[in-house]
């Protein structure tokens, strides 16, 4: 048999409209979708059937419970404001778990990452003249908390490319460094007496949505919404659209194949990571910018380590990433709301419910789809 | 055992039929083994030879077909019950706890207690005791992780025979091991057989079948396709009936194929593509694994580097692809060093390289088909940092036409695909870049044979555009096939170049057991 005979060279265009019709690709696309969005919706299944039974446990009427937490979050401004304010430092960290796990890390330091965003976005609006308009601050802003978060979390990711120090041990470490020591340098160096807190930053605080909606009065909920649309577009745009975001996706996979196909795999890791803690940094402008206008120890509050549950449930995808930070956002006010009649740790159990369903369900859910094929 | 006049075989396996999906690994394949006899169960890559023993071993179940041990109706069993039976496997691939020493190994499962607690100096004497009278030396107390490759082996034998094994199957044991390795085994199979035991040996190397089988089974496309006394036949019998053509040993292959080219004056061959010189390579311990390579490959050659698996072929087309940081040493294309050069600088230069691993490294296997079609040349569809989807999904059309990838989906994950199409991605992505010097090794592992024929034939006509080849495959059909010359590596060195006239597995063989290098060195 001789070769030439089977086929064209490749290099010679082949004949147009030769290739894939259509239909089978949008099919398995449509796979590839379902298989990404069914586990979270079992999840949610598995939690509101949890919940009926504790609710039940404790004589109330699940009905009754649900629509409370729904009445106090979705069904009024200053909730919905609240559920907002929420989401947004859950979407900042989410994203930055979920481009560490897309890269293959595991980024358990988000919450000291966040904490530095802020301080270091408080530090700039301290040293700002005052009066400046927001429109020129606001980068200057986004390039601290970004430097803050990225900073912190660039070191695991050094560590890793050069020594292979795991990035699961170094950001937890990192956790405890990082926050003893913004903790030492607001009580030693930077409070304002008989507070926790810095002092207000000099310029460049955003409105909160009030201002546009008065509905909103008394929510924290402020324009850094628009900012954490915006970045989770970007990052969705990066991850699927760019050759960085290819090799990153790559590298995360199979590092080895990553590494044949020409990409440096430590570099990949430590810049991943950087960027996994400038988005959580960024985080730190909702707070500071939007809502305190200045830096207060402890104002992260585990949405650090939340953003690992919204990364894991939003399977890692900016839109699934934003979409599970409104369910987080919404159980953990919603959980206020119901407080009266049952304990709100019933809704942080629910959220437990839903990490561990769709830890478990992903492989399930796979090997159920292969089957059906 | 009661000795009726005609006593039931060890093992009958008869009219196995078993299915992976759409392939179809055994189909019609049987195998009849006495009791006490060294068994050699021989075919090509693919022929079905493990699907056949793992069902024996009680890994799979059947689609249809009977299996017999000891005359006794087994079919459709656990391994457990295998186990129970007497019947043990030890696999290609080794299942030791490294962290654990040898006697924990052996008796893992089947852990030895004392008041509830582990009675490890009993284990230790047992197995202490098994290897003295199995002559599978091992030092009891020995971590797994200080073993040589040889020692793990006689773990996981033990490990058989302390579970009771009294029919030992053996997938390819000597594919990892040194000459030597490999005749202390040959001594303590022989020894098995002195005492009754039943050996199973999986094969597709003809001088071990000659050396130590009593019996053989030829497996060819899942079918039994001859049965053989060792005594009665030739290796050139065998290879004809593992090849299935109007053999023709394996070394004859391929020149029928091909009418010799004419070199004319001014010809490209005439220039070396490739250029290795002194090339020393260390493996992951840092122990030397290529020892000063040095070879040249013209313009519209293919050279084939033939040698059993772990003597180096691996680091060496890891340096050469960028890989692997070489010791010392210069690799030229064209000309132009490109030892200090990235991957990427590397492609860019004119290589190209089917890698012989393609879950682990040719393919992103959760990356689309589309993606995989450009992995290692991202950079050329990109425009502005940004990838340039439409020339991507145009060039997957492309290739799946050309190569005729199924499904022809450019956005069906490689994990979905059958291990030929998987290959042929890479094929694809590899041979349709611009390319002077291919790496491609073993490019046809694990792929059906339709598909062998189509990448042999891709391989040949890349070859016959002017570009240079370094053909690394533990098929040693299929490097006397493709080769214009053979080289055979052994021990981190190149052993032997021939001409591809002058090659035969007669005249290699003893090159790629070493044993032609003591001769040298004895004279």
């Amino acid at each position: 048999m001789t070769g030439g005979a089977v086929v064209d060279r490749p290099a010679t265009p082949a004949p147009a409209g030769s290739g894939a019709p259509p239909a089978p690709a949008r099919a398995s696309r449509r796979a590839q979708i379902e298989e990404a969005i069914l586990p979270p919706i079992v999840a949610l299944l598995i939690a509101a059937i949890v919940g009926d039974m504790l609710i039940l446990s404790y004589g109330q009427s699940p009905g009754t419970v649900y629509r409370l937490l729904i009445d106090g979050t979705w069904g009024n401004a200053y909730g919905l404001g609240q559920v907002l304010y929420k989401a947004t430092t859950l979407t900042f960290t989410g994203l930055a778990v979920a481009i560490g796990l897309r890269a293959g890390l595991f980024n358990i330091g988000a919450e000291s990452q966040l904490a530095a965003g802020g301080f270091v976005a408080a530090l700039a609006g301290i040293l700002l003249p005052s009066g400046l308009p927001a429109l020129l601050t606001l980068p200057l802003y986004i390039l601290a908390a970004a430097l803050g978060g990225g900073i912190v979390a660039g070191i695991p990711g050094a560590l890793k490319a050069r020594f292979g120090a795991h990035e699961v041990i170094t950001t937890i470490m990192l956790n405890f460094i990082v926050l003893a020591l913004l903790n030492y340098l607001i009580a030693v160096h930077f409070k304002v007496p008989d507070t926790l807190h810095t002092p207000d930053i000099h310029a460049g605080a955003l409105p909160r949505l009030s201002a546009i909606a008065p509905a909103f009065h008394g929510s924290a909920a402020n324009i850094v919404i628009l900012l954490a649309a915006l970045t989770a577009i970007a990052a969705w745009w990066f991850l699927f659209r760019t050759r960085a975001g290819f090799e990153l996706r790559a590298t995360g996979l199979q590092p080895l194949a990553a590494e044949y196909g020409g990409v440096h795999v430590g570099t990949v890791w430590w810049r991943a990571m950087a960027l996994s803690g400038a988005l959580a940094g960024l985080g730190g402008l909702n707070y500071v910018l939007g809502y305190k206008h200045y830096y207060e120890e402890g104002f992260a509050g585990g949405a650090g380590f939340l953003g690992i549950a919204v990364a894991i449930v939003g399977r890692s995808h900016p839109l699934g990433v934003a979409l599970a930070s409104l369910l987080f956002a919404t159980m953990s006010q919603g959980g206020l709301a119901v407080n009266a009649i049952v304990p709100k740790q019933i809704v942080d159990v629910l959220q437990a419910v839903v990490i561990i369903a769709v830890a478990a369900s992903v492989p399930e859910v796979r090997r159920l789809l292969r089957g059906r094929r | 055992m009661s000795a009726p006049s005609t006593p039931a075989p060890a093992i009958r396996l008869a009219d196995v039929y078993k299915s992976f999906g759409a392939v179809q690994a055994n189909r019609g394949a049987s195998l009849e083994v006495r009791q006490g006899e060294i068994h050699a169960l021989v075919g090509e890559n693919g022929a079905g030879k493990s699907t056949l023993m793992r069902i024996l071993s009680g890994m799979y179940g059947v689609d249809s077909g009977t299996i017999e041990v000891a005359g006794r109706d087994v079919t459709g069993w656990s391994t457990a019950d295998a186990i129970e039976a007497g019947v043990g496997m030890v696999h290609q691939h080794f299942m030791l706890v490294p962290t654990l020493t040898v006697a924990d190994n052996v008796v893992l499962g089947r852990e030895l207690t004392k008041h509830g607690q582990l009675d490890r100096a009993r284990a230790e004497h047992d197995v202490a005791a098994l290897s003295r009278t199995t002559g599978l030396t091992v030092r009891a107390g020995q971590l797994v992780s200080d073993l040589s490759v040889g020692e793990a082996q006689r773990v996981e034998i033990l490990k058989t025979l302390y579970r009771g094994a009294r029919i030992l199957i053996l997938d390819e044991p000597t594919a990892v091991l040194s000459p030597p390795e490999i005749a202390e085994l040959w001594q303590v199979l022989r020894q098995m057989r002195e005492r009754g035991e039943t050996i199973v040996l999986i094969t597709h190397k003809l001088d071990e079948v000659m050396a130590i089988s009593d019996t053989i089974t030829v497996m060819r496309h899942g079918q039994t396709v001859g049965r053989l006394r060792t005594a009665d036949t030739t290796p050139r019998e065998i290879a004809r009936a593992m090849v299935g053509r109007e053999v023709q040993l394996a070394g004859e292959v391929g020149m029928s194929e091909r009418a010799p080219r004419p070199v004319r004056p001014g010809d490209v061959a005439t220039m070396a593509l490739l250029d290795v010189r002194d090339l020393c390579v260390a493996d992951e311990r840092r122990a030397t694994a290529v020892n000063g390579v040095s070879f040249s490959i013209n313009a519209g050659e293919i050279l084939g580097i033939a040698g059993v698996e772990g003597n180096g072929q691996t680091e060496l087309l890891d340096a050469l692809a960028g890989l692997r940081s070489a010791e010392s040493g210069t690799i030229r294309l064209a000309g132009r060093d490109i030892a200090a050069l990235s991957v990427r600088a590397r492609g860019d230069a004119g290589l190209s390289h089917i890698p012989e691993d393609r879950h682990a490294r040719g393919l992103v296997l959760d990356f689309p088909i589309a993606d995989n079609l450009i992995l290692g040349q991202q950079h050329r569809f990109t425009k502005a940092g940004a990838l340039d989807r439409g020339r991507i999904l145009e060039n997957a059309r492309q290739q799946i036409g050309a190569y005729d990838i199924r499904p022809a989906d450019p956005l069906a994950l490689a994990r979905t695909l059958s291990g030929g199409n998987q290959q042929k991605i890479v094929i694809a992505r590899e041979m349709g870049r611009a390319f002077q010097v291919m790496l491609a090794a073993q490019p046809t592992r694990g792929v059906d044979v339709g598909a062998i024929e189509f990448i042999h034939a891709r391989l040949r006509q890349a070859r016959d555009a002017g570009t240079a080849i370094l053909l690394v495959s533990a098929d040693l059909a299929e490097i006397l096939a493709l080769s214009d010359r053979v080289a055979v590596m052994y021990g981190g060195r190149i052993a032997v170049v021939l001409a591809r006239a002058d090659a035969s597995p007669e005249v290699l063989g003893p090159y790629m057991t070493g044993a032609h290098d003591d001769a040298e060195h004895a004279a």
